[in-house]
């Protein structure tokens, strides 16, 4: 008859003669092993899956009442605020939910580099993180103009007139991307097109691509032992890893308790200080956007800022450029740039440790210096520092592979 | 630990003071008596919005209704009391100027004060309204001294009166002196200094509402979303101990 084979009965048997419902089921969550050992960075991962869907449905209910129109898009934003049943809750767990997609992929990124879950056999899961992360910056870069403050505008300005710095074209390319002289109606209409259609969607296959990479290989874990080559055979399976146990139920209640404290986090910044200070909402974005009046400072999200002080600190503009997307570009290769011998910060030695210490404060205190006006100590600071976070990958390959290493065992250590 | 905390506390302490200084960049702000959830302060300083503020400046974005909803007034008490453009109960709070006039008579549109707190804090508003000094260079005789050079001529002056800008010297503790300015009011106002302030920061307090109407609402929510995420807390970790039972 053409009908698949299952043991399925009833209408989830029906369902599973015409679709691999069990299969999938089981292969991505009941029988999906992980290492037994995941700890409190592994909550980043799934954390980061639930802002993505949040974001998707507040931005649902906000294009219902958002205008991608200049002389209206101000107004739309405060009548979402306070005409719109609820609207004001949706603006705001849309913001909210922006710095904290950044701040879950930030500390997901930063598991990956203590871990080595970036290494053999896992690069490509890495890559297309990678690219993940470049897709959410255009995704939150087009969707801070939408509110159309002064922030909004002038952020903008600043940035797409960084294409200007590219020789010859340089001027035709942000003509190009502006679709006038001066960010203006054009802009807003196509960022708004990238923002609501064009860069969700990449942002949605790309996870599934993440996903579908991350099963085919396993689980890194915070030993760096890969489980698969150790014994097989525990309690549910003869052929799985001994030290794996099934992603469902083990883990999806796990990661219900990270989601419950992340919604408690998440809801006291959202209910209590949404502005977070300036941090998540900018003061002067309360200001409609006004092409004649340029902010005394200008200063991009705070997830930005860290790139930006890389482009402050090279005097040379086109320079500055290159240096900036090289410092997103050098993350790309760190799968090939780690020539450490062991996966895990666990096993690896002194140089390994204080490197990564030295990286995480290199991209705190660029993060600050970028929010900071370039005064001639800042700008100092900033090219120091820059210099640093280059360092941090330019000698890994000499650094990983002189460091001295710890023996890795075959199993997970009991605990 | 403790003595870690400790520790910890006295560094803050030490740096804190360096942030607001990075962040404040110009004169000192004074603190804003804010709390949305007083209604009789915010009725009271509708009251002097509506008498002082919204001829020049609108608010566009608020509507009387939402405000007479909020603040538990009835719609004729709104109309008769508060509504002096003839605005209907549902209408935004707006007013008849037009920017290009407001441009030829005050050199610069006055802007919208629908979410003006939100761009300018609470406490810069605060200060800015208590702020206004004679100065006879200017084209309304008055500047400010958290807004240099400011267009707006100082509408509250039948209340607080005059204020003069003076010089003061200080004698310093290591000696040597140091000039600062303050503000001496000269008493020719309605009020008292005391009750000036009080009005201001009813006003303000009026403004910050207007700048975010759902405040009051927001904050007593987010503590039963908190309540019951808690709730959830616990039941989700006790689930997930019992499923790990056999796991460790």
């Amino acid at each position: 008859m053409g009908l698949r084979n299952t043991e399925a009965t009833g209408v989830l048997g029906w369902f599973d003669q015409r679709f691999p419902l069990l299969k999938v089921w089981n292969e991505h969550l009941a029988q999906y092993y992980a290492p037994k050992n995941f700890n409190f960075w592994y909550f980043f991962g799934s954390l980061a899956m639930l802002v993505l869907v949040l974001q998707i449905v507040t931005g649902i209910f906000l294009t219902m009442n958002y205008k991608p129109d200049a002389e209206l898009a101000f107004a739309s934003v405060e009548y979402i605020m306070r005409d719109v049943e609820w609207g004001w809750l949706m603006r705001y767990m849309h913001s909210t939910g922006a710095s904290m997609f950044f701040v879950v992929i930030y500390m997901h990124m930063f598991r990956g580099l203590m871990y080595g879950s970036y290494r053999k056999p896992r690069e490509l899961i890495w890559v297309f993180g990678m690219v993940i992360y470049v897709a959410l910056m255009a995704e939150a870069f087009m969707g801070y103009l939408l509110p159309w403050g002064q922030m909004s505008y002038w952020g903008a300005q600043v940035i797409i007139s960084l294409f200007g710095a590219i020789p010859y074209v340089g001027e035709e390319i942000a003509l190009w991307i502006r679709g006038d002289f001066v960010i203006a109606d054009a802009t807003l209409n196509r960022f708004f097109a990238f923002h609501v259609i064009a860069v969700p969607l990449v942002l949605v296959m790309l996870v599934f691509l993440h996903i579908v990479a991350l099963h085919a290989v396993g689980s890194n874990n915070p030993e760096g032992i890969e489980i698969k080559d150790g014994p097989k055979g525990n309690r549910w399976s003869d052929t799985a890893p001994k030290d794996g146990i099934p992603f469902h139920p083990y883990y999806s209640v796990k990661d219900i308790v990270g989601v419950v404290v992340f919604l408690m986090i998440f809801s006291a910044i959202m209910f209590f200080v949404p502005e977070m200070g300036g941090w998540f909402l900018e003061k002067d974005n309360f200001v409609p956007a006004d092409p004649l009046k340029t902010p005394e400072h200008i200063v991009p999200l705070w997830y930005f800022t860290a790139f930006y002080a890389i482009l402050r600190a090279v005097p040379d503009k086109f320079l500055g450029v290159m240096a900036m997307f090289g410092a997103i570009i050098v993350l790309f290769l760190l799968p090939w740039l780690d020539r450490s011998p062991v996966k895990s910060i666990r096993y690896k030695g002194m140089i390994s440790k204080i490197t990564l210490a030295i990286f995480v404060v290199t991209f705190v205190v660029l993060s600050w210096l970028g929010t900071q006006p370039a005064t001639p100590t800042a700008t100092m600071f900033a090219r120091i520092f820059s210099v640093l976070y280059f360092s941090f990958f330019l000698l890994m390959p000499f650094y990983s592979k002189m460091d001295k290493t710890k023996p890795v065992p075959e199993r997970l250590p009991e605990h | 630990m403790k003595k870690m905390m400790k520790k910890i506390n006295i560094l803050l302490l030490v740096i804190l003071p360096t942030f607001a200084f990075a962040s404040g960049g110009g004169a000192h702000l004074d603190h804003a008596p804010v709390d949305v959830t007083d209604h009789e302060s915010l009725k009271r300083g509708a009251k002097l919005f509506m008498n002082y503020c919204l001829s020049c400046h609108s608010a566009k974005f608020m509507r009387y209704k939402r405000m007479a909803d909020d603040l538990g007034m009835e719609d004729s008490e709104v109309l008769e009391n508060l509504v002096y453009t003839g605005a209907k109960i549902h209408d935004t709070m707006d007013i008849a100027m037009s920017d290009a006039d407001a441009a030829a008579w005050f050199g610069t549109t006055p802007p919208d004060l629908s979410v003006i707190s939100r761009s300018r804090g609470a406490d810069w508003l605060y200060t800015y309204l208590r702020g206004f000094y004679v100065d006879k260079s200017r084209p309304m005789g008055v500047n400010n001294i958290v807004f240099k050079d400011v267009g707006m001529p100082h509408v509250l002056e039948g209340l607080q009166g005059k204020q003069y800008l003076q010089e003061e010297k200080v004698n310093m503790a290591y000696g040597g002196e140091k000039v600062t300015e303050k503000l001496v009011a000269d008493g020719s106002g309605s009020m008292t200094p005391e009750e000036y302030d009080k009005a201001v920061g009813d006003l303000v307090n009026f403004l910050v509402y207007v700048g975010e109407p759902a405040k009051a609402y927001r904050e007593t929510l987010g503590w039963y979303v908190l309540a019951f995420l808690l709730i959830l807390l616990v039941l989700s970790y006790r689930l997930k101990k019992e499923y790990w039972k056999d796991v460790h």
